[in-house]
Protein backbone atom coordinates (compact mmCIF):
# COMPACT_ATOMS: atom_id res chain seq x y z
CA UNK A 1 0.00 0.00 0.00
CA UNK A 2 1.28 3.23 -0.83
CA UNK A 3 -0.35 6.94 -0.20
CA UNK A 4 1.11 10.39 -0.62
CA UNK A 5 -1.19 13.32 1.15
CA UNK A 6 -0.41 16.30 2.60
CA UNK A 7 0.07 16.88 6.41
CA UNK A 8 -2.29 17.56 9.28
CA UNK A 9 0.03 17.90 12.48
CA UNK A 10 -1.30 17.53 15.51
CA UNK A 11 0.47 17.48 18.97
CA UNK A 12 0.41 14.56 21.98
CA UNK A 13 -2.20 12.91 23.67
CA UNK A 14 -4.99 13.82 21.02
CA UNK A 15 -8.12 11.64 22.51
CA UNK A 16 -11.13 10.00 20.42
CA UNK A 17 -12.97 13.14 21.76
CA UNK A 18 -11.06 15.71 19.42
CA UNK A 19 -11.44 13.78 17.07
CA UNK A 20 -15.16 13.57 17.92
CA UNK A 21 -17.03 14.80 20.66
CA UNK A 22 -19.16 11.78 22.48
CA UNK A 23 -22.25 13.88 22.40
CA UNK A 24 -22.56 13.05 18.52
CA UNK A 25 -22.48 10.00 19.23
CA UNK A 26 -25.64 9.31 19.24
CA UNK A 27 -26.08 11.31 15.84
CA UNK A 28 -24.70 8.70 13.95
CA UNK A 29 -27.18 6.15 15.13
CA UNK A 30 -29.07 6.28 11.45
CA UNK A 31 -25.94 8.17 9.62
CA UNK A 32 -22.60 8.54 10.38
CA UNK A 33 -21.82 11.18 7.36
CA UNK A 34 -24.06 13.48 10.48
CA UNK A 35 -21.17 13.49 12.34
CA UNK A 36 -18.77 14.56 9.59
CA UNK A 37 -19.13 18.46 10.10
CA UNK A 38 -17.71 17.92 13.58
CA UNK A 39 -14.25 16.28 13.36
CA UNK A 40 -11.39 17.80 14.89
CA UNK A 41 -14.28 20.96 15.11
CA UNK A 42 -12.20 21.98 18.54
CA UNK A 43 -8.62 21.26 17.25
CA UNK A 44 -8.96 22.35 13.85
CA UNK A 45 -12.07 25.22 13.27
CA UNK A 46 -13.09 24.55 9.93
CA UNK A 47 -11.30 21.02 9.35
CA UNK A 48 -14.14 19.40 7.61
CA UNK A 49 -13.92 21.83 5.04
CA UNK A 50 -10.58 22.11 4.47
CA UNK A 51 -9.58 18.24 4.89
CA UNK A 52 -9.19 16.74 1.30
CA UNK A 53 -9.08 13.29 0.13
CA UNK A 54 -5.48 11.48 0.97
CA UNK A 55 -4.70 13.98 3.46
CA UNK A 56 -1.72 12.43 6.31
CA UNK A 57 -2.51 12.69 9.73
CA UNK A 58 1.27 13.50 11.50
CA UNK A 59 1.06 13.51 15.31
CA UNK A 60 3.01 12.86 18.81
CA UNK A 61 2.37 10.82 21.59
CA UNK A 62 -0.48 8.71 22.55
CA UNK A 63 -3.01 9.00 19.62
CA UNK A 64 -6.76 8.30 19.76
CA UNK A 65 -6.74 7.97 23.59
CA UNK A 66 -9.80 7.73 25.57
CA UNK A 67 -13.00 6.24 24.65
CA UNK A 68 -13.03 2.89 22.61
CA UNK A 69 -15.86 4.88 20.43
CA UNK A 70 -15.51 3.33 17.05
CA UNK A 71 -16.42 6.51 14.99
CA UNK A 72 -13.18 8.69 15.57
CA UNK A 73 -11.13 6.27 13.16
CA UNK A 74 -14.45 5.52 10.89
CA UNK A 75 -14.86 9.23 10.30
CA UNK A 76 -10.91 9.95 9.89
CA UNK A 77 -11.29 7.64 7.21
CA UNK A 78 -14.94 8.74 5.77
CA UNK A 79 -13.74 12.60 5.46
CA UNK A 80 -10.33 11.26 3.43
CA UNK A 81 -7.64 10.75 6.04
CA UNK A 82 -5.05 8.14 3.85
CA UNK A 83 -2.58 7.25 6.78
CA UNK A 84 -2.17 8.45 10.48
CA UNK A 85 1.33 8.75 11.62
CA UNK A 86 1.95 9.02 15.73
CA UNK A 87 4.98 8.45 18.03
CA UNK A 88 2.58 6.02 19.59
CA UNK A 89 -1.22 4.98 19.69
CA UNK A 90 -3.88 4.03 22.70
CA UNK A 91 -4.51 0.25 21.40
CA UNK A 92 -8.21 0.66 20.98
CA UNK A 93 -7.62 2.87 18.43
CA UNK A 94 -5.29 1.36 16.92
CA UNK A 95 -6.81 -1.85 16.75
CA UNK A 96 -9.99 -0.19 15.56
CA UNK A 97 -8.11 1.67 13.09
CA UNK A 98 -6.63 -1.97 11.17
CA UNK A 99 -9.90 -3.26 11.79
CA UNK A 100 -11.59 -0.58 9.25
CA UNK A 101 -8.47 -0.50 7.00
CA UNK A 102 -7.27 3.11 8.02
CA UNK A 103 -3.38 2.44 8.36
CA UNK A 104 -1.62 3.35 11.25
CA UNK A 105 2.25 3.95 11.78
CA UNK A 106 4.18 4.26 14.40
CA UNK A 107 7.21 6.41 13.93
CA UNK A 108 10.12 8.28 15.77
CA UNK A 109 11.52 10.69 13.67
CA UNK A 110 9.28 11.84 11.04
CA UNK A 111 6.56 13.46 13.91
CA UNK A 112 9.66 15.80 15.57
CA UNK A 113 10.70 17.26 11.86
CA UNK A 114 7.07 17.39 10.31
CA UNK A 115 5.30 20.85 9.74
CA UNK A 116 1.64 21.36 8.91
CA UNK A 117 0.79 21.04 5.40
CA UNK A 118 3.94 18.80 4.27
CA UNK A 119 3.57 16.03 1.76
CA UNK A 120 4.07 12.80 3.18
CA UNK A 121 4.36 9.45 1.36
CA UNK A 122 3.86 6.19 3.03
CA UNK A 123 5.36 3.39 1.92
CA UNK A 124 3.77 0.20 3.21
CA UNK A 125 5.42 -2.28 0.09
CA UNK A 126 9.08 -1.32 0.94
CA UNK A 127 8.56 -0.19 4.74
CA UNK A 128 9.45 3.22 5.14
CA UNK A 129 7.68 6.93 5.48
CA UNK A 130 9.08 9.96 3.89
CA UNK A 131 8.30 13.53 4.08
CA UNK A 132 9.15 15.12 0.83
CA UNK A 133 8.72 18.46 1.61
CA UNK A 134 11.78 17.93 4.05
CA UNK A 135 13.73 14.82 2.47
CA UNK A 136 13.21 12.84 5.36
CA UNK A 137 13.04 9.33 4.88
CA UNK A 138 12.31 7.13 7.86
CA UNK A 139 12.21 3.18 8.19
CA UNK A 140 8.99 1.67 9.86
CA UNK A 141 8.18 -1.60 11.45
CA UNK A 142 6.57 -4.12 8.94
CA UNK A 143 2.99 -4.93 10.45
CA UNK A 144 2.57 -8.73 11.34
CA UNK A 145 1.16 -10.76 8.13
CA UNK A 146 -2.28 -11.01 9.23
CA UNK A 147 -2.62 -7.17 10.08
CA UNK A 148 -1.32 -6.41 6.67
CA UNK A 149 -3.68 -8.44 5.23
CA UNK A 150 -6.24 -6.86 6.96
CA UNK A 151 -5.31 -3.47 6.20
CA UNK A 152 -4.67 -4.19 2.56
CA UNK A 153 -7.99 -5.50 2.18
CA UNK A 154 -9.79 -1.96 3.77
CA UNK A 155 -10.53 -3.78 6.58
CA UNK A 156 -11.91 -6.90 8.38
CA UNK A 157 -14.89 -6.68 7.59
CA UNK A 158 -13.75 -6.36 3.79
CA UNK A 159 -11.53 -9.16 4.23
CA UNK A 160 -13.96 -11.51 5.78
CA UNK A 161 -16.52 -10.77 2.64
CA UNK A 162 -13.75 -11.54 -0.09
CA UNK A 163 -12.45 -14.94 1.71
CA UNK A 164 -15.23 -15.96 3.84
CA UNK A 165 -13.29 -15.80 7.03
CA UNK A 166 -10.65 -14.15 9.67
CA UNK A 167 -7.23 -14.27 7.96
CA UNK A 168 -6.24 -15.61 11.15
CA UNK A 169 -7.53 -18.92 10.20
CA UNK A 170 -4.27 -20.83 9.04
CA UNK A 171 -1.86 -17.58 9.19
CA UNK A 172 -0.95 -17.00 12.73
CA UNK A 173 -1.92 -19.88 14.32
CA UNK B 1 6.62 -13.96 32.98
CA UNK B 2 3.66 -12.01 34.39
CA UNK B 3 -0.05 -13.29 35.19
CA UNK B 4 -1.41 -12.22 31.32
CA UNK B 5 1.05 -14.31 29.72
CA UNK B 6 0.54 -17.07 31.85
CA UNK B 7 -3.20 -16.91 31.14
CA UNK B 8 -2.84 -16.82 27.34
CA UNK B 9 0.11 -19.37 28.03
CA UNK B 10 -2.54 -21.71 29.83
CA UNK B 11 -5.22 -21.04 27.37
CA UNK B 12 -3.43 -21.87 24.33
CA UNK B 13 -1.13 -24.37 25.91
CA UNK B 14 2.36 -22.66 24.63
CA UNK B 15 4.62 -20.03 26.06
CA UNK B 16 3.55 -16.31 24.55
CA UNK B 17 5.70 -13.81 25.19
CA UNK B 18 5.08 -9.78 25.55
CA UNK B 19 4.80 -8.30 21.85
CA UNK B 20 3.39 -11.76 19.92
CA UNK B 21 0.20 -11.87 18.75
CA UNK B 22 -2.03 -14.89 19.67
CA UNK B 23 -5.39 -15.94 18.28
CA UNK B 24 -7.17 -17.12 21.40
CA UNK B 25 -10.44 -18.04 22.30
CA UNK B 26 -12.95 -15.25 24.49
CA UNK B 27 -14.37 -16.28 27.65
CA UNK B 28 -16.77 -13.63 27.72
CA UNK B 29 -17.42 -10.58 25.27
CA UNK B 30 -19.69 -7.62 25.85
CA UNK B 31 -20.46 -4.23 24.45
CA UNK B 32 -22.65 -1.50 25.66
CA UNK B 33 -25.44 0.93 24.53
CA UNK B 34 -22.98 3.18 23.10
CA UNK B 35 -21.13 1.13 21.25
CA UNK B 36 -23.26 -2.24 20.47
CA UNK B 37 -25.38 -0.10 17.32
CA UNK B 38 -21.90 -0.56 15.34
CA UNK B 39 -21.21 -4.31 16.69
CA UNK B 40 -24.83 -4.92 15.08
CA UNK B 41 -24.25 -3.33 11.83
CA UNK B 42 -20.95 -5.21 11.46
CA UNK B 43 -23.16 -8.43 12.43
CA UNK B 44 -26.21 -8.07 10.28
CA UNK B 45 -25.49 -5.29 7.89
CA UNK B 46 -21.81 -5.24 6.52
CA UNK B 47 -21.55 -8.68 7.01
CA UNK B 48 -25.02 -10.72 7.19
CA UNK B 49 -24.11 -13.00 10.14
CA UNK B 50 -26.94 -15.73 10.34
CA UNK B 51 -25.68 -16.95 14.20
CA UNK B 52 -23.13 -16.07 16.42
CA UNK B 53 -20.37 -18.99 17.36
CA UNK B 54 -20.34 -16.85 20.88
CA UNK B 55 -23.90 -16.02 21.02
CA UNK B 56 -23.61 -17.52 25.12
CA UNK B 57 -20.46 -16.20 25.72
CA UNK B 58 -21.69 -12.26 24.59
CA UNK B 59 -23.56 -9.27 26.60
CA UNK B 60 -25.19 -6.22 25.96
CA UNK B 61 -25.61 -3.79 28.59
CA UNK B 62 -27.61 -1.23 28.34
CA UNK B 63 -26.11 1.15 30.60
CA UNK B 64 -24.78 4.49 29.46
CA UNK B 65 -28.03 6.41 28.12
CA UNK B 66 -30.18 4.14 30.83
CA UNK B 67 -33.38 4.84 30.94
CA UNK B 68 -33.25 6.55 27.61
CA UNK B 69 -33.15 10.23 27.47
CA UNK B 70 -34.17 11.10 23.98
CA UNK B 71 -35.98 8.98 21.26
CA UNK B 72 -32.16 8.28 19.52
CA UNK B 73 -31.11 6.57 22.80
CA UNK B 74 -34.67 4.55 22.94
CA UNK B 75 -33.90 3.66 19.30
CA UNK B 76 -30.67 2.46 20.49
CA UNK B 77 -32.10 0.18 23.22
CA UNK B 78 -35.06 -1.28 21.28
CA UNK B 79 -32.53 -2.38 18.70
CA UNK B 80 -30.41 -4.17 21.08
CA UNK B 81 -33.67 -5.84 22.18
CA UNK B 82 -34.38 -7.75 19.59
CA UNK B 83 -30.79 -8.62 18.34
CA UNK B 84 -30.30 -10.12 21.83
CA UNK B 85 -33.60 -11.91 21.25
CA UNK B 86 -33.01 -12.62 17.71
CA UNK B 87 -29.17 -13.87 17.95
CA UNK B 88 -29.24 -15.07 21.69
CA UNK B 89 -27.34 -12.52 23.28
CA UNK B 90 -27.35 -12.31 26.95
CA UNK B 91 -29.06 -8.94 27.71
CA UNK B 92 -28.73 -6.78 30.61
CA UNK B 93 -31.49 -4.20 30.46
CA UNK B 94 -31.77 -0.46 31.90
CA UNK B 95 -31.42 -0.64 36.02
CA UNK B 96 -29.79 -3.90 35.91
CA UNK B 97 -26.37 -1.93 36.45
CA UNK B 98 -22.85 -0.86 34.73
CA UNK B 99 -21.49 -3.75 32.80
CA UNK B 100 -18.05 -3.91 34.39
CA UNK B 101 -19.96 -4.27 37.92
CA UNK B 102 -22.27 -6.83 36.88
CA UNK B 103 -19.78 -8.45 34.95
CA UNK B 104 -17.61 -9.32 38.31
CA UNK B 105 -20.72 -9.06 40.70
CA UNK B 106 -22.55 -11.24 38.50
CA UNK B 107 -19.93 -14.03 38.08
CA UNK B 108 -19.83 -13.69 34.52
CA UNK B 109 -16.55 -13.36 34.36
CA UNK B 110 -14.22 -15.50 37.04
CA UNK B 111 -10.33 -15.43 37.63
CA UNK B 112 -8.43 -17.24 34.61
CA UNK B 113 -10.63 -15.95 31.70
CA UNK B 114 -10.17 -13.91 28.80
CA UNK B 115 -12.54 -10.90 28.17
CA UNK B 116 -13.04 -8.50 25.88
CA UNK B 117 -15.29 -5.81 26.20
CA UNK B 118 -16.07 -2.19 23.66
CA UNK B 119 -15.68 0.23 26.32
CA UNK B 120 -12.68 1.30 27.21
CA UNK B 121 -12.49 0.84 30.75
CA UNK B 122 -13.11 -3.18 30.51
CA UNK B 123 -9.42 -3.57 32.49
CA UNK B 124 -11.90 -3.10 36.02
CA UNK B 125 -12.71 -6.79 35.34
CA UNK B 126 -8.60 -7.54 36.35
CA UNK B 127 -9.42 -6.64 39.74
CA UNK B 128 -10.22 -10.42 40.23
CA UNK B 129 -7.54 -12.47 38.22
CA UNK B 130 -8.97 -11.43 34.65
CA UNK B 131 -7.22 -11.04 31.59
CA UNK B 132 -9.87 -7.97 29.95
CA UNK B 133 -8.89 -5.72 27.82
CA UNK B 134 -11.12 -2.59 25.96
CA UNK B 135 -11.49 -2.97 22.26
CA UNK B 136 -13.67 -1.63 19.38
CA UNK B 137 -17.17 -2.25 18.42
CA UNK B 138 -15.79 -4.48 15.01
CA UNK B 139 -13.69 -6.72 17.70
CA UNK B 140 -16.75 -7.32 19.89
CA UNK B 141 -18.73 -8.23 16.72
CA UNK B 142 -15.67 -10.65 15.01
CA UNK B 143 -15.31 -12.01 18.86
CA UNK B 144 -19.10 -12.64 18.87
CA UNK B 145 -19.05 -14.14 15.73
CA UNK B 146 -16.43 -16.17 15.73
CA UNK B 147 -15.56 -16.84 19.22
CA UNK B 148 -11.91 -15.93 19.17
CA UNK B 149 -10.03 -12.51 18.04
CA UNK B 150 -6.22 -12.06 17.31
CA UNK B 151 -4.45 -10.37 20.40
CA UNK B 152 -0.96 -8.57 20.77
CA UNK B 153 0.07 -9.71 24.42
CA UNK B 154 1.19 -6.86 26.37
CA UNK B 155 4.36 -6.11 28.54
CA UNK B 156 3.81 -5.95 32.02
CA UNK B 157 4.92 -3.49 34.60
CA UNK B 158 4.52 -4.46 38.02
CA UNK B 159 3.26 -2.05 40.58
CA UNK B 160 3.67 -2.75 44.03
CA UNK B 161 1.54 -1.48 46.45
CA UNK B 162 3.62 -1.34 50.39
CA UNK B 163 1.98 0.10 53.83
CA UNK B 164 -0.89 0.64 55.25
CA UNK B 165 -3.37 3.43 54.40
CA UNK B 166 -4.07 6.56 56.53
CA UNK B 167 -7.26 8.38 57.23
CA UNK B 168 -8.79 9.62 54.80
CA UNK B 169 -7.26 7.71 52.16
CA UNK B 170 -8.80 5.14 49.75
CA UNK B 171 -8.20 2.98 46.56
CA UNK B 172 -9.27 6.02 44.73
CA UNK B 173 -6.09 8.35 46.13
CA UNK B 174 -3.46 5.19 45.59
CA UNK B 175 -4.35 5.15 41.36
CA UNK B 176 -4.39 8.85 41.18
CA UNK B 177 -0.92 9.24 42.52
CA UNK B 178 0.23 6.64 40.28
CA UNK B 179 -1.55 8.41 37.37
CA UNK B 180 -0.36 11.62 38.15
CA UNK B 181 3.42 9.93 38.72
CA UNK B 182 3.03 7.91 34.90
CA UNK B 183 0.97 10.41 33.31
CA UNK B 184 -1.94 9.59 30.63
CA UNK B 185 0.68 7.73 27.97
CA UNK B 186 2.93 5.80 30.99
CA UNK B 187 1.72 2.36 30.38
CA UNK B 188 1.26 2.53 26.62
CA UNK B 189 1.11 -1.16 25.07
CA UNK B 190 1.29 -2.36 28.44
CA UNK B 191 -0.82 -4.50 30.95
CA UNK B 192 0.03 -3.41 34.75
CA UNK B 193 -0.33 -6.07 37.54
CA UNK B 194 -0.57 -5.43 41.05
CA UNK B 195 1.46 -6.67 44.22
CA UNK B 196 2.08 -5.68 47.76
CA UNK B 197 1.12 -5.75 51.56
CA UNK B 198 -1.57 -2.84 50.95
CA UNK B 199 -3.46 -5.69 48.80
CA UNK B 200 -4.36 -7.05 52.04
CA UNK B 201 -6.74 -4.54 52.87
CA UNK B 202 -8.42 -3.82 49.47
CA UNK B 203 -11.65 -5.20 48.83
CA UNK B 204 -12.48 -6.82 45.64
CA UNK B 205 -14.65 -3.20 45.47
CA UNK B 206 -11.32 -0.77 46.36
CA UNK B 207 -9.42 -2.91 43.86
CA UNK B 208 -11.74 -2.42 40.96
CA UNK B 209 -10.98 1.12 41.62
CA UNK B 210 -7.39 0.91 40.62
CA UNK B 211 -7.78 -1.82 37.63
CA UNK B 212 -10.47 0.54 36.39
CA UNK B 213 -8.23 3.98 36.33
CA UNK B 214 -5.33 2.22 34.63
CA UNK B 215 -7.10 3.07 31.78
CA UNK B 216 -6.05 6.58 31.90
CA UNK B 217 -2.41 5.77 31.47
CA UNK B 218 -3.43 3.96 28.50
CA UNK B 219 -2.53 0.32 29.83
CA UNK B 220 -3.99 -2.25 27.75
CA UNK B 221 -5.00 -4.09 30.44
CA UNK B 222 -4.59 -4.33 34.20
CA UNK B 223 -4.57 -7.34 36.70
CA UNK B 224 -3.96 -8.45 40.49
CA UNK B 225 -3.36 -11.91 41.10
CA UNK B 226 -6.27 -14.23 43.21
CA UNK B 227 -5.12 -14.06 46.90
CA UNK B 228 -7.05 -14.81 49.97
CA UNK B 229 -9.16 -11.49 49.65
CA UNK B 230 -10.07 -13.07 46.50
CA UNK B 231 -10.87 -16.27 47.82
CA UNK B 232 -12.96 -15.55 50.57
CA UNK B 233 -14.35 -13.06 48.02
CA UNK B 234 -14.95 -15.60 45.59
CA UNK B 235 -16.49 -18.00 48.10
CA UNK B 236 -18.65 -15.68 49.68
CA UNK B 237 -20.72 -14.97 46.61
CA UNK B 238 -20.35 -19.11 45.67
CA UNK B 239 -18.38 -18.34 42.56
CA UNK B 240 -15.38 -20.64 41.53
CA UNK B 241 -12.19 -19.98 39.72
CA UNK B 242 -12.70 -20.35 35.88
CA UNK B 243 -8.74 -21.16 35.37
CA UNK B 244 -6.32 -22.40 37.76
CA UNK B 245 -3.80 -20.59 36.03
CA UNK B 246 -0.35 -20.81 37.93
CA UNK B 247 0.67 -18.07 40.40
CA UNK B 248 3.87 -19.47 41.56
CA UNK B 249 7.35 -17.44 41.01
CA UNK B 250 5.70 -14.71 37.99
CA UNK B 251 8.30 -12.41 37.11
CA UNK B 252 10.11 -10.86 34.07
CA UNK B 253 8.34 -7.74 34.09
CA UNK B 254 9.19 -4.54 32.07
CA UNK B 255 9.41 -2.62 34.64
CA UNK B 256 8.59 -2.19 38.25
CA UNK B 257 7.86 0.47 40.81
CA UNK B 258 7.22 0.74 44.36
CA UNK B 259 3.88 2.47 45.52
CA UNK B 260 4.37 3.87 49.64
CA UNK B 261 0.63 4.02 50.60
CA UNK B 262 1.26 5.11 53.81
CA UNK B 263 2.64 8.25 52.31
CA UNK B 264 -0.20 9.63 50.43
CA UNK B 265 -2.76 11.96 51.12
CA UNK B 266 -6.09 12.38 49.55
CA UNK B 267 -6.07 13.35 45.83
CA UNK B 268 -7.73 15.51 43.67
CA UNK B 269 -7.09 15.21 39.34
CA UNK B 270 -7.80 18.62 38.30
CA UNK B 271 -8.86 19.40 34.99
CA UNK B 272 -8.27 19.41 31.97
CA UNK B 273 -6.63 15.93 32.32
CA UNK B 274 -6.67 13.27 34.46
CA UNK B 275 -2.83 13.12 34.98
CA UNK B 276 -3.09 16.53 36.57
CA UNK B 277 -3.24 15.53 40.21
CA UNK B 278 -3.02 17.43 43.04
CA UNK B 279 -2.81 16.72 47.33
CA UNK B 280 -6.46 18.02 48.58
CA UNK B 281 -4.80 20.63 50.39
CA UNK B 282 -3.36 22.25 47.22
CA UNK B 283 -6.80 23.01 45.64
CA UNK B 284 -9.04 22.72 48.87
CA UNK B 285 -11.81 25.83 48.88
CA UNK B 286 -12.29 25.61 45.13
CA UNK B 287 -15.94 26.38 44.71
CA UNK B 288 -18.27 23.43 43.19
CA UNK B 289 -21.94 23.46 41.56
CA UNK B 290 -22.72 20.04 41.85
CA UNK B 291 -20.97 16.45 43.36
CA UNK B 292 -21.09 13.58 41.50
CA UNK B 293 -20.60 9.60 43.43
CA UNK B 294 -21.06 6.77 41.31
CA UNK B 295 -19.89 5.20 37.94
CA UNK B 296 -17.69 1.82 37.15
CA UNK B 297 -14.93 3.75 38.86
CA UNK B 298 -16.74 4.30 42.24
CA UNK B 299 -20.52 3.62 42.41
CA UNK B 300 -19.74 0.62 44.67
CA UNK B 301 -21.44 -0.58 48.12
CA UNK B 302 -17.97 0.74 49.84
CA UNK B 303 -17.87 3.71 48.17
CA UNK B 304 -21.63 4.87 49.10
CA UNK B 305 -20.85 3.81 52.86
CA UNK B 306 -17.93 5.95 53.44
CA UNK B 307 -20.62 8.91 51.94
CA UNK B 308 -23.28 7.54 53.85
CA UNK B 309 -20.56 7.99 56.80
CA UNK B 310 -19.46 11.60 56.08
CA UNK B 311 -23.22 12.65 55.43
CA UNK B 312 -24.66 11.13 58.60
CA UNK B 313 -26.68 13.67 60.35
CA UNK B 314 -25.26 16.47 58.03
CA UNK B 315 -26.77 18.73 55.05
CA UNK B 316 -25.77 18.50 51.82
CA UNK B 317 -24.97 22.39 51.12
CA UNK B 318 -27.66 24.07 49.80
CA UNK B 319 -26.01 26.30 46.70
CA UNK B 320 -25.30 22.68 45.37
CA UNK B 321 -26.69 19.47 43.93
CA UNK B 322 -24.89 15.73 44.95
CA UNK B 323 -26.17 13.02 42.69
CA UNK B 324 -25.44 9.76 43.48
CA UNK B 325 -25.90 6.46 41.37
CA UNK B 326 -25.18 3.41 42.46
CA UNK B 327 -23.39 0.89 39.98
CA UNK B 328 -25.94 -1.61 39.56
CA UNK B 329 -29.09 -2.95 41.26
CA UNK B 330 -27.38 -5.54 43.62
CA UNK B 331 -25.46 -2.20 45.22
CA UNK B 332 -28.25 -0.23 45.36
CA UNK B 333 -30.57 -3.09 46.95
CA UNK B 334 -27.51 -3.56 49.31
CA UNK B 335 -27.09 0.23 50.18
CA UNK B 336 -31.02 0.61 50.77
CA UNK B 337 -30.96 -2.24 53.36
CA UNK B 338 -28.02 -0.83 55.35
CA UNK B 339 -30.09 2.29 55.44
CA UNK B 340 -27.12 4.30 53.20
CA UNK B 341 -29.64 5.30 50.98
CA UNK B 342 -31.70 7.06 53.88
CA UNK B 343 -29.24 8.72 54.91
CA UNK B 344 -28.27 10.57 51.79
CA UNK B 345 -31.83 11.31 50.77
CA UNK B 346 -32.04 13.08 54.27
CA UNK B 347 -28.71 14.46 53.95
CA UNK B 348 -29.83 16.15 50.36
CA UNK B 349 -28.59 14.16 47.79
CA UNK B 350 -30.66 12.90 44.89
CA UNK B 351 -30.31 9.37 43.83
CA UNK B 352 -29.66 8.18 40.28
CA UNK B 353 -30.67 4.41 38.76
CA UNK B 354 -27.94 2.74 38.10
CA UNK B 355 -26.20 4.54 34.95
CA UNK B 356 -22.88 6.11 33.66
CA UNK B 357 -25.11 8.74 32.55
CA UNK B 358 -23.27 11.77 34.34
CA UNK B 359 -20.29 10.85 34.14
CA UNK B 360 -19.79 10.65 30.36
CA UNK B 361 -22.08 13.85 29.75
CA UNK B 362 -25.33 11.74 28.39
CA UNK B 363 -28.13 12.75 30.88
CA UNK B 364 -28.44 12.46 34.44
CA UNK B 365 -26.98 15.95 35.42
CA UNK B 366 -24.91 17.52 32.60
CA UNK B 367 -22.76 20.76 33.46
CA UNK B 368 -23.58 24.39 32.18
CA UNK B 369 -21.35 26.45 31.31
CA UNK B 370 -18.89 27.81 33.44
CA UNK B 371 -19.93 25.29 36.27
CA UNK B 372 -17.89 23.43 38.40
CA UNK B 373 -18.07 19.26 39.85
CA UNK B 374 -16.08 17.38 41.93
CA UNK B 375 -16.96 13.86 40.83
CA UNK B 376 -15.87 9.92 41.58
CA UNK B 377 -15.54 9.52 38.37
CA UNK B 378 -12.50 8.77 35.79
CA UNK B 379 -11.86 11.51 33.36
CA UNK B 380 -12.03 15.14 33.31
CA UNK B 381 -11.32 16.31 29.71
CA UNK B 382 -13.32 19.29 28.77
CA UNK B 383 -16.94 18.81 28.25
CA UNK B 384 -16.99 15.46 29.36
CA UNK B 385 -19.71 15.69 31.66
CA UNK B 386 -21.76 18.80 29.69
CA UNK B 387 -20.57 22.23 28.39
CA UNK B 388 -17.25 22.34 27.11
CA UNK B 389 -16.44 25.26 29.49
CA UNK B 390 -17.51 23.15 32.67
CA UNK B 391 -14.94 21.96 35.16
CA UNK B 392 -14.29 18.18 36.43
CA UNK B 393 -11.99 17.44 39.54
CA UNK B 394 -11.83 13.82 40.38
CA UNK B 395 -11.93 12.23 43.79
CA UNK B 396 -12.76 9.43 46.06
CA UNK B 397 -16.01 9.38 47.18
CA UNK B 398 -14.87 10.51 50.95
CA UNK B 399 -13.72 13.80 49.38
CA UNK B 400 -16.53 14.47 47.17
CA UNK B 401 -19.00 13.76 50.12
CA UNK B 402 -17.27 16.21 52.54
CA UNK B 403 -16.84 18.68 49.26
CA UNK B 404 -21.00 18.36 49.09
CA UNK B 405 -21.22 19.77 52.45
CA UNK B 406 -18.76 22.50 52.24
CA UNK B 407 -20.02 23.95 48.55
CA UNK B 408 -16.15 23.35 48.11
CA UNK B 409 -13.52 21.43 47.85
CA UNK B 410 -12.78 19.79 51.25
CA UNK B 411 -10.24 17.98 53.05
CA UNK B 412 -12.25 14.76 53.67
CA UNK B 413 -10.09 13.76 57.09
CA UNK B 414 -12.23 16.61 58.70
CA UNK B 415 -15.41 14.65 58.38
CA UNK B 416 -14.28 11.11 59.53
CA UNK B 417 -13.88 10.31 62.54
Amino acid sequence: MIRQGRCWKLGDNISTDHIISGKYKFEAINDINRMLIHVFEEVIPGFYKMVRPGDIIVAGKNFGKGSSREHAPRLLKIVGIGAVIAKSFAHIFYRNSINIGLPVIIAKVIPDITQNSDVIEVNLVEGYIKNITQGVVEHIQQYPKSIELILNAGGIVEYIKRYGEPPWQGNIR
Amino acid sequence: MGLIDRIASHILEKDVTPGEIVVAKIDVIYAQDGTAPLVIDVIENELNIKKLVAADRSYFFIDHSAPAPHIAAASVHRKMRFFARKYGVNLFDVGYGISHQVVVEDGIARPGMIAIGADSHTPTIGAIGVYATGVGSTDAAIAMIYGELWLRIPETMKIILTGALPKGVYSKDIILSIIGDFKTDGMISKAVEFHGDTLRSLSIDARMVITNMCTEMSAESAIIPVDGVAINWLKEKGYDIFRKVNEENLGEYVDETVVEVSKLEPMVSTPPDVDNVRSVDEVEGIEIDQVFIGSCTNGRLEDIEVVARVLKGRKVNKKIRCIVAPASRKVYMEALRKGYIDILIESGCIIAPPTCGPCVGAHMGLLAEGEVAISTTNRNFPGRMGHKESKIYLASPATAAASAIEGRITDPRRYLS
